[in-house]
């Protein structure tokens, strides 16, 4: 990693290292106690390991003469390791809490691994932890491989990563402490929420620089969505996250939205965290590894022109369906509706486009269980937009709100599609990465990809049956007019389905966990093998 | 169009300024008009802020996730009407940073939860909730006895008022001392919570022990407060029934 910065980088590197450090420090001693402190002392101790890192490395030898001539893929490959490790951290803490709600007696005495602290170190750890770390990693190789150009500058890459990193600590350290703004999937508190920004501008300049240095006269497909991606989320999350902290001194803030207007704007922000993180960066991933892994060209340029723009454009509008019958304005809720409806054209677009490629492939996807991964990932990808078009509409959200439905739901999208399209992105990226023709264990993508399968059916059918009896033990009268059921009979008719998911969960977890630990085998016996066809088009001067 | 855009591709800015606009237009249309909240949302003459306790207690309820699990909005449906209370008002939630309307109900909705179960009730059920509902699942928080930290109250309230919750100088500044009156009812500061504050807050030591306030006090008068803060929804239900 430091092997591949010039002796000036490390340098810069060095001097960034000791400003994160002092960051640190002033968070440290400006707050003495509490989350903030934590956090603080954490930042500390990253910025001196970098420097201790760096400063011992400084003049061992410089970086390889013909770099340039080659891409930047050490970024990329820590990034990877980042994934798994979010991904077992993530689902580990998932299919805990699952169970918890199966075996609530089993919840430890202690603040820090209750229920409702852990269920946002869950939702962060795999969106922005493990699909967060993905899109990144991905990014920085889609985007040199469609330019065929090298990342614009070595120091970049490595702020993005790191200090996104950094962030999804210190957010999951905080909802451990009882820090949180409560606003789901942007929990984390002001000082994080402003790091990230500083982040994401990095990436999205990182982007544009490296996109100027292109070969190729056209910005690939997939570079729109990523970019879409960068965009948007940073629209979206300074946004919902403005906030007047009680002092710069403390982890504590106030949004500055209250009551209806906070509730608009945390779905706008929710939804399109949805769209903007979970599907728009996916797509990207799609939209390259895809043909990449089946040898087969996009099926159509128009399709993917017309579905690229309808979901950016419908899909900013849809936030509101998650607030049906509640005190939002009637009409936000209707075009919240209606447009959640439409959606479903560009999202079948994308999703035909894809399964519409494979043609001529089908016995690739019957042979390659990486491609299969990919495959099983469109499929979901359609199934849960449907589906998703399905619940925004008023009378059935009247059913399924409130509901395991809507759990079931996010879990056939995150699951079937997000996680399936990473796996097969890790297992297309690792042997080339890291100089090898195959996996080190082959057959074992095989078992990760039927546990996988199995495991999201298990969950997400236990689930849809879950949400439905709930919201119908909830709404049924008995020939009095009374309600037939109390709350709590409804909370112990969900007791079979709640452990049919925790078996499910299990399942997906044991699959990620052999995938881990096959990237490990094969990154162990890596080689020094960069083939002469994947490099940069043109060589960039040197930097 | 489709030679617009072969063009379009091979311009980054364009392709920004594109994704900017078209990712715009949705969130304008929809988030614009909220801003007219004062004028469309009646705020009724008697809703009242959280006093520096419930205020407490909220913060206890946001830092263990209860929002995970239990929503605050009754939507307008006849089961959820008949099963929690009159539904929800915008004005209910006007002066809440942020609003906690939940999106998930493992367990009931909370909006009409005030004055339903007794403060003793509350505390069982917090320090181990199946001793009260055996086939609960909800978890049990034993912690919630420790002392409550009165430290920063006045500054949340100082903070809250910027953003425009009717906090009054004489509430901030007497933040803390109005959380501990709120909690000993003999006191000599009970007087002024009520005067602050207003006739309809509960004041009596809500873990049943006077001698210490501790975030179970928080809580439970949290807990007390919600659907309390102004009649308007009963109002409103009775009006629409009485139609």
């Amino acid at each position: 990693m430091i092997r591949s910065l010039s002796i000036p980088e490390r340098q810069v590197a060095l001097a960034l290292s000791v400003a994160l450090a002092l960051l640190g420090l002033a968070m440290a001693a400006a707050a003495r106690h509490g989350a903030m402190a934590v956090h603080g002392a954490m930042a500390m101790a990253l910025g001196l390991a970098l420097l201790f890192a760096l400063g011992g490395a400084l003049y061992d030898p410089d970086a390889p003469a013909d770099r340039a001539r080659r891409y930047y893929d050490e970024p990329t490959r820590f990034g990877i390791v980042m994934t798994l490790c979010w991904a077992l951290i993530g689902m580990g803490v998932g299919v805990w809490v699952a169970a918890l709600l199966y075996w609530p007696e089993a919840t430890p005495p202690w603040p820090a691994t209750s229920f409702g602290r852990l269920r946002p170190v869950h939702t962060t750890s795999v969106i922005f932890g493990f699909g967060g770390n993905a899109l990144i990693a991905t990014s920085f190789h889609v985007l040199q491989r469609t330019s065929r150009a090298r990342l614009a500058d070595a120091i970049s890459p490595w702020m993005v990563l790191i200090g996104f990193n950094l962030f999804c600590a210190w957010a999951v350290t905080g909802y451990l402490m009882g820090s949180t703004q409560s606003k789901e999937y942007a929990e984390a508190e002001w000082y994080a929420d402003i790091w990230l920004v500083v982040i994401w501008v990095t990436y999205f300049v990182l982007y544009l620089r490296t996109l100027a240095r292109r070969a190729e006269p056209h910005i690939y497909v997939a570079n729109w969505y990523y970019m879409a991606f960068i965009l948007v989320v940073a629209m979206l999350h300074i946004v919902n996250n403005i906030a007047l902290p009680v002092s710069l001194a403390g982890a504590k803030s106030f949004t500055i939205w209250a009551g209806v207007q906070d509730a608009m704007v945390q779905w706008w922000y929710g939804h399109n965290a949805v769209a903007f993180f979970l599907t728009a960066g996916f797509l990207g991933m799609l939209y390259y590894f895809l043909p990449v892994r089946s040898g087969r060209p996009i099926w159509s340029y128009r399709l993917s022109i017309v579905s690229f723009w309808g979901i950016v454009f419908f899909y900013i509008w849809v936030g509101s369906h998650h607030l049906h019958y509640t005190a939002l304005p009637y009409w936000v809720q209707t075009l919240g509706m209606t447009f959640s409806v439409m959606l479903l054209v560009p999202s079948w677009a994308s999703a035909g486009n894809a399964i519409a490629t494979l043609n001529g492939a089908w016995h690739k996807v019957r042979d390659d269980a990486t491609l299969r991964f990919m495959f099983v990932a469109a499929v979901f990808y359609g199934l849960s937009t449907f589906e998703g078009s399905f619940l925004a509409i008023r009378p059935v959200n009247s059913l399924s709100h409130y509901t395991d439905w809507t759990v079931g739901h996010v879990h056939s999208g995150t699951l079937g599609w997000v996680a399936m399209i990473i796996f097969g992105a890790i297992y297309t990226l690792v042997p080339q990465l890291w100089g090898r023709e195959t996996m080190a264990w082959p057959r074992a993508v095989e078992w990760h990809f039927w546990l996988a399968v199995t495991g999201t059916l298990i969950y997400v059918v236990s689930m849809w049956n879950a949400g439905i009896t709930q919201g119908l033990m909830w709404r049924t009268y008995d020939a009095n007019g009374a309600l037939s059921y109390s709350f709590l009979q409804s909370v112990q008719a969900m007791a079979p389905y709640y452990l049919l998911r925790t078996i499910g969960g299990a399942l997906f977890l044991t699959g990620a966990v052999i995938c881990a630990l096959n990237c490990r085998a094969t990154m162990r016996a890596a080689s020094e093998g960069a083939t002469a066809t994947d490099r940069p088009l043109a060589p960039q001067p040197a930097e | 169009m489709l030679r617009l855009h072969y063009n379009l591709e091979k311009l980054s800015m364009g392709l920004v300024v594109g994704i900017i606009v078209a990712a715009s237009i949705g969130g304008a249309v929809e988030i614009a008009p909220l801003f007219t909240i004062d004028e469309t949302v009646a705020i009724p003459d008697d809703l009242r802020p959280q006093t520096p306790l419930e205020l407490a207690g909220r913060e206890i309820f946001i830092r263990e996730g209860c929002y995970a699990c239990h929503s605050q909005m009754v939507r307008h449906l006849a089961d959820e009407i008949d099963r929690y209370g009159p539904y929800s008002l915008a004005a209910e939630s006007a002066y809440d940073h942020p609003m906690l309307w939940g999106s998930k109900r493992t367990g009931p909705d909370l909006a009409r939860l005030g004055g339903k179960y007794s403060d003793a009730w509350h505390v069982a059920h917090l320090i181990n909730p199946r001793a009260v509902a055996p086939t609960s699942i909800m978890p049990a928080y034993p912690w919630l006895t420790a002392r409550l930290d009165t430290d920063i109250l006045s500054a949340e309230l100082a903070t809250l008022a910027l953003l425009g919750v009717p906090y009054s100088e004489d509430m901030v500044a007497n933040a803390g001392r109005d959380a501990l009156a709120q909690s000993r009812p003999d006191s000599d500061g009970a007087a002024n919570v009520t005067e602050r504050y207003g006739e309809t807050v509960a004041i009596r030591a809500f873990d049943g022990d006077t001698s210490r306030l501790t975030e179970m006090d928080a809580l439970v008068a949290y807990l007390q407060s919600l659907g309390t803060l102004t009649r308007a929804a009963y109002e409103t239900l009775g009006q629409e029934a009485a139609r």
